[in-house]
Order: structure tokens, then sequence, then C-alpha cells
């Protein structure tokens, strides 16, 4: 297979088999598949999970009282984007119905979930991260009002992968949300006036803030985004009242600045010791090593801890940076008062990939081998869906949920993840076909969990990616990477799936196939249907437990956004979701990018490049209802 | 006889083109150093007719070591990080006939000393002169606006794109 040039890679043959083509010409295709895949296979032995048959495993454990609100991205402290809202069920989703529609006025990604909180509904757009209140007791739901942060333009430059915003938060009569130029704002929710407005991050250093805030008591916690600009990593708890920063934990560095103290207790010996967050990196590296966090944070407020992942460290060229460079690509469990480590786990060691690790941590009460367990469920950048004990840190179970070649598994002694010898990156020389390719089999877009069902909803993508490391030169301001990446789409030829998943089985249930990746979030509802976009426009809903595909509608734009559901003002159930396309998987289009260069974007420009021939750009948000 | 003058004619200017695409300079002044003194111009519009005296030509398009001096420092000023091999990403892509700022060498000279408002770096006292007319010419080859034979015709990396030289050309659109 080295010897093939990727072009004629049996991924780009099954992707384009969508044309039609001459029966003659398909059977020679057949033969070339049936050859590439044959000399393929001993260079990557990855493989795709086993599918179990559905069991239903009504969940044990507790669910927040739903109050038929939205009132953070992901529902719930627990992050299981589970409504508890009926009325829309198997047998009636077919008969949804555009309620409204709002235009955002934007053309870059919107990855934003809406908020509802006393029947207003609350949207923050990418870049120039507008706030708009709509009014949803009056018909056609009319702009109540709108706040312009008026970030400075030049932050554009510095987001590496469009200029994306998750959304908002509320708390305390305020809106919290983020401006990509390093603010973070309180805007009364009623008024639409700024309460404060703090500076967390600095641009001008590559540092920006895309995620959505979570508010835990009276802090509101945000983390950077820069991961590919050699900024240096934090969180921090910012008063949710006053504005003033109550603590900040940096994630690489000494211990007393990464908040690790008497209260660290990790689970594995690997991370015990002194200042690891400096020994674990070539000299002075820590201070432009990335790690940053721009992902999703969950809260346990029983253990009081808070558990949020850690980005890829910076460059993504590896060799220049030997060690396993703590406290990158990994999960965190913190005290929300004071910031203090509690434990840490590393997903990728040394990370060689860019397994960016901020996805999201499922806080569940799960039956493991036959005893109710605390755990954390995350399905991971590097492929593997781990059950992590979420008071101790251990890892129970790390079962792969897409196809991965770039590792053999991981160690549940050691915790370590066992890469593949032959898939290591290096200088002067390229690597092909790594499974996962760089935004991981699962990137930011965000997993539901039904207790109904007991099941993950898993939107996720299936790409690999050939690589080869060059020079990185660090220049404050400017990209930190030193790597030329080209993507694909991945083996089995489709770009992505909604993926149910069983966590106590520890197997893939249905999925839903896409040819791009699914890169919008899921939501899952008390009437068993699951919602989620896809990057050429479609919104679908799904049945919950066989993954049939009930309903669905066009919308104007690709959708990665994160659908959400509500009771309005007359007590009917509405869903909503964002469409407008972009973010790493679709700035091919957003950013009108020329797909004859096939790094363009990190390299996912050429997994996405059909793209522009479905979508458009344009922000819409669409709320349907029965 | 008229014939053999012909010959010798054309031989002697395909040397002498060949001489300055070999050129190798050493120290030696930008086509232009006073940015003071541009006269990019980035509309259509010229109030009262005509269009003024065009920019300033880069002498380093004709030579095929400027270019590839350009090209490296492409790279190691980390234009790359953004605008990837000319396809863009963070920044727009380079390698087609749409320019924001204009495609004549002096605009995009410009561009890198002065950056631009959404999100290109100004670059103004970090990378010298010289060089900067380097890389302008090297940002012009990605749309094929460069003599074939100066063009780069191979990259050092994995390829990802045709190289330079047979990138078809694309006249920037005015
Ligand atoms: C930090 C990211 C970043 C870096 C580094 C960067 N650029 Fe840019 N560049 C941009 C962005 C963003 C724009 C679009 C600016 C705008 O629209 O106002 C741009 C615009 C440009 C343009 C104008 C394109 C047009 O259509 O008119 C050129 C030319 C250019 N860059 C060349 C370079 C060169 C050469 C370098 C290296 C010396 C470089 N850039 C480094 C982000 C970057």
């Amino acid at each position: 297979m080295q010897f093939l040039p990727s072009r004629i890679s049996p991924a780009y043959w099954d992707f384009s088999a969508r044309i039609p083509r001459k029966s003659s010409c398909l059977l020679f295709l057949c033969l070339y598949l049936c050859a590439c895949n044959n000399s393929r296979s001993h260079v990557s032995e990855g493989q795709f999970p086993e599918k179990g048959g559905f069991q239903n495993n009504v969940y044990q454990g507790r669910i927040e009282p739903d109050d038929g609100q939205w009132v953070r991205p992901a529902k719930d402290y627990a992050s299981t984007r589970f409504s508890s809202l009926d009325q829309i069920n198997t047998g009636n989703a077919k008969d949804l119905k555009l309620a409204f529609t709002f235009s955002t006025g934007t053309e870059r990604g919107l990855e934003a979930a809406p908020l509802v909180v006393n029947n207003t509904m609350y949207i923050v757009t990418p870049w120039p991260n507008v706030l708009y209140a709509l009014d949803l007791t009056r018909p056609g739901a009319p702009l109540k009002w709108s706040f312009q942060p008026k970030p400075s333009a030049s932050a554009k430059g510095v987001a590496c992968c469009d200029w994306v915003n998750r959304g908002a938060a509320y708390a305390f009569g305020n809106i919290y949300y983020n401006t990509l130029d390093g603010y973070t704002l309180a805007i009364n929710a009623n008024t639409g006036q700024l309460v404060w407005k703090t500076r967390l991050a600095d641009f001008t250093r590559g540092e920006s803030i895309t995620m959505a805030p979570l508010v835990v008591k009276d802090k509101v916690l945000v983390g950077n985004s820069g991961g590919e600009f050699g900024v240096r990593g934090w969180l921090t708890a910012v008063d949710a009242h006053s504005g003033k920063i109550a603590w900040r934990a940096y994630l690489t560095g000494p211990d007393k600045d990464v908040l690790i103290g008497p209260r660290f207790k990790p689970f594995y010996s690997q991370y015990k010791g002194k200042d690891l967050g400096v020994s674990s990196w070539p000299p002075d590296a820590w201070k432009i090593g990335g790690a940053s966090m721009w992902g999703w944070i969950s809260y346990d407020p029983e253990l009081n801890l808070i558990y949020h992942g850690v980005a890829n460290p910076g460059p993504w060229n590896s060799e220049v940076r030997p060690g396993d460079n703590l406290w990158s690509a990994g999960i965190f469990a913190r005290d929300p008062d004071t910031g203090e480590a509690v434990w840490y786990y590393q997903t990728s060691p040394h990370d060689l990939y860019d397994y960016d690790g901020i996805n999201e941590n499922l806080l569940l009460d799960l039956p493991i081998n036959g005893q109710m367990r605390k755990v954390l469920v995350r399905p991971e950048r590097n492929g593997y869906m781990y059950v992590i004990d979420r008071q101790t840190g251990e890892v129970l179970s790390a079962k792969p949920f897409g196809f991965v070649n770039s590792s053999k598994g991981v160690d549940l002694k050691t915790g370590l993840l066992q890469y593949v010898e032959e898939k290591h990156p290096r200088l002067g020389g390229v690597v092909r076909d790594i499974c996962p390719a760089a935004p991981g089999a699962k990137d930011w877009q965000p997993s539901a969990f039904s207790p109904r069902t007991g099941l993950i909803y898993v939107p996720h993508q299936n790409i690999c990616m050939d690589v080869e490391e060059t020079d990185a030169n660090y220049i404050a301001g400017t990209p930190y990477v030193g790597e030329n990446v080209r993507m694909l789409i991945g083996h089995g030829g489709f770009g992505g799936e909604m993926l149910a998943w069983d966590p106590v089985q520890q197997k893939a249930v249905w999925s839903i196939k896409d040819h791009f990746p699914i890169w919008s979030g899921a939501l899952v509802t008390a009437g068993d249907v699951v919602f989620f976009g896809t990057l050429d426009g479609w919104f679908k809903a799904a049945n919950a437990r066989t993954g049939e595909v009930l309903w669905q509608f066009k919308t104007g734009s690709g959708i990665i956004g994160q659908p959400v559901t509500y009771k309005g003002p007359d007590g009917k159930q509405y869903v909503a979701i964002l469409s407008g396309v972009g973010g790493w998987a679709g700035v091919v289009v957003s950013g009108g990018l020329d797909t004859r260069d096939e790094s363009a974007a990190l390299g996912f420009a050429n997994a996405s490049k059909e793209l522009p021939k479905y979508t458009t750009k344009g922000g819409m948000l669409y709320v349907f209802a029965l | 006889m008229k014939r053999l003058y012909f010959i010798v004619i054309g031989f002697v200017a395909l040397l002498l083109a060949s001489c300055e695409r070999e050129q190798r300079r050493f120290q030696q002044g930008a086509p232009s150093t006073d940015t003071s003194q541009s006269h990019a111009s980035m509309d259509e519009i010229y109030p009262g007719g005509a269009r003024p005296p065009s920019n300033v030509a880069n002498v380093y398009e004709e030579n095929a070591y400027m270019v590839s001096e350009g090209k490296r420092l492409y790279e190691q000023y980390n234009c790359v990080g953004c605008h990837f091999h000319g396809g863009g990403g963070i920044g727009p892509p380079l390698m087609d006939a749409d320019w924001i700022y204009g495609g004549e060498p002096q605009n995009i000279h410009d561009t890198i000393v002065e950056g631009r408002p959404n999100g290109m770096p100004s670059f103004r006292g970090k990378i010298p002169d010289q060089q900067v007319w380097e890389i302008t010419a090297y940002v012009r080859s990605m749309s094929g606006l460069l003599r074939k034979d100066v063009a780069p015709g191979r990259s050092d990396d994995m390829s990802i794109k045709k190289p330079e030289e047979s990138q078809k050309p694309e006249p920037p659109k005015k």
C-alpha cells in the first residue's frame, strides 16, 4: 500500500461511488478495491467496533429534574443533553413542522446551542459574537433585544478552525458568554445591558475563546483556545457577580500554577511527582505547549467536583517535545471552589496526532461488572469510549467506538494508550493512513444520553490522514504546528455517523451513516427521539431504540449546531437548531477554501472537499413543533 | 543569412533571459523599500478617469533563486500555518484569482507589511524588505502568475498540490 499514491486509496473511490459510473468501470473498481484492501490490511490493523443487539438498560441513576427550559448547552450538569419532554415521540415525529425562523446575519459556522429561559430564547453568533434575545411569548418570536460586543476583527486571525462560538450559559438573571477576542461577558437577561466584562485571553499572543462557559455555584468557568498557536492553556473561574478572577489553573508548568497540591491523588503512578508539568517537556517548552481548554466541563454536585478535558500539546510536530507533555491531552477532576486538582488521567500521552482531549464527559452511575459505579463516560478523540471511575480516575474500560489503527488499545493496568510504532509521524517522511485523523474519531460535537434506553448517542466522524512533520517555528501570534496533513474519508467510505452506544455492554448498537462527518451535537428526548444535523444541511429525527430516521428537514446551510428542545409558553414542545456551515469540518465552505491544496485547513478541507457542491454558507435558526 | 541572424538573436535573448533567471543576488536592494511611496491601489474606481501610474514591478519574479527563497521563507515565517499551501484555512486562499486586497506585487507586499484588518498580522519591522519581495514573488507563483521556468518545480514536502510551475495562470480578477 505504501507505494500507492493515496489518490487511489479505497476511501476515495468509495466516496466518489455516489456518482453513477459505467458498470464495467465499477467492476474494475471492485477489483481494484479488493487489491487495495488486501495490501492495506497488513499496514493498518484497525477495525470497526462490533455491533451488538439492543438490550434495554433502564437507567438506575438520577437525572436532574427538567423544567422544560434549556439553561446551558449540555442541559444538565451531568452533560446528558436529555430532555424529559415527550410530546414529540417516535409515532408523531414525522409530523414535525417549521414553527419559526430567525436569521443570524452571519456567514461563519454556528456551533452554539440556543438557550431558553423565562420564555426567551438566546442565541450567540460566531464572531462578531452578537447575542440575540427572542420573545417566545409573541407570534413568530420577534427580536426582544440584541447585544453587540464588537470584538476585535484581528482575533479572527488566531481562530484555528473558523470563528465559532459554542454558546452561552444562564444563571443569576444573567447570560454569560465569551467573545473570540478573549472576554467573558455577563449580560442582563431581561434588558440586554452589560453587567460586567472581564478580559481573560490575549489574542495578540494567539489566545482566543470559543467555548461556552459553565456556571457552577457562583463561578463562571472559562478556558482558552489556541493549541495551534503555542499558547499556554488554562481554566479560569470568574466570580459570577463581580466578574473578578477567583482562580486560574494553568494546564502546563509548575504544580503551584496547575493548582496541584495535597488533594491531588491520581490513580496511576506516572502522574505522581513534583512539577511534572515542567519535567515532562524539554526546557521551557511548556510555556508554549498548548494544552488549552476549549471544550466541555461537567459537574457532580455531590462529589463537588468538576471534570474538564485538556487539549493537545503544541506543536503538532511531536519530535520537538519529547516527554509525556503533561498535563496535555487528558482529563482533570477539580474542586470548583478552589480549582484544586483532585485527579488526572492522560488519554494520549505525548500526543502524536492532535488527539485534542476536550470532549464532553457524561457523568453517569452505571453497573460495571455487577457493581454500581459513579463513572465518567467520555467518547475520546483517540477513538476509545472511556469509562472512568469519577471518584478516583481509574479507567474501568476503553473500547474503540470508531476505526482505530494508530493504537492497539488502552492498557487498563497502567492506563496507557498503546501506540502503533509504524504510525508514528516523523520528520522527512510521510506516514499514511493514520486513523483516526487529527479531529479524532470524535471532536467537540457533544453526545447525548437517554436514561430510557441506557444508550449514548455519539455524533462523530470517520476520517484518516497522511502526515509529514516539518519545522515548527514559534512566532507569537502565528500558528505553531509543524506538520503537513491531508485528511481522507475513512475506511468503509463514509465520513461520519450517528452512533448509538451501550456503555454497559460496551458495544455499538446502531448507527446512521453519512457521507460527511457528523459535526452537530446530539439531543435525545423522553419521546425516544434523537435529533442531529448533517454537514449538508439535513436536520434529522431518529428512533432512539432502532436508529430508524423518522423525519428530516433540509435547512438552508450545513448543520454544525447543537439541537435543543423546550416547552413553549403555549405548552407545546419545540425543537430548535442553528443551521450555518463552518467549523473545522465546514470551513472549506464558510472560508471559501481552495481544495486543490490538500493541506488546506490543517488538511480537513481535503476530507470535506465535496461539501461545496452540497451547501452554501449563511446562518439561520430553525424551530420546529408538531 | 537572415535566418542565421534571427537564430543568433534568439539564442542571445534566451541566454540573457536565463541569466536573469539564474542570477544569485547578494545583499541587493529590494525593488522598492519605501512603502510610503506606495502606488498600490485596491479599487477600480479612479475619480476623474484613467488609472494612475501602475505599481512597481517586482524584478524578483524573474529570478528562480529569489522565488525559491520566497517559498522557504513563506514556511519559516509561518504564512503556511494560516494559508497552508495556497488553499487557505485561517486566511483566504492565495492560489486563486480572487484578491481582497489586490494581487499586484505592491498590493501583496503591502498586505504583508501593513497587515489586514480581519486577522492578517502585520509583519512590519519583522521581515527584511528584500525577503518581503521574495515572499511576494512566491505568493504570486501560487496562482501561476510567474514564468514557468522561474516558478518552483517541486517541493521537499509530501505532494499535497501541483507544483507552482504547473499551476494554471489565474490572473487577478479586476
Ligand atoms: C495568523 C494567521 C496568518 C498568518 C500567520 C499570515 N496570514 Fe495572511 N492573511 C490572514 C488572514 C486572516 C487574511 C485575511 C485578512 C482580511 O481579510 O482582512 C490574510 C490575508 C492575506 C493576503 C491577502 C489576500 C487577498 O485576497 O488579498 C495575503 C497576500 C497574505 N495574507 C499573505 C500572507 C503571507 C505572505 C504571510 C506570511 C508572511 C501571511 N499571510 C501570514 C492570516 C494570516
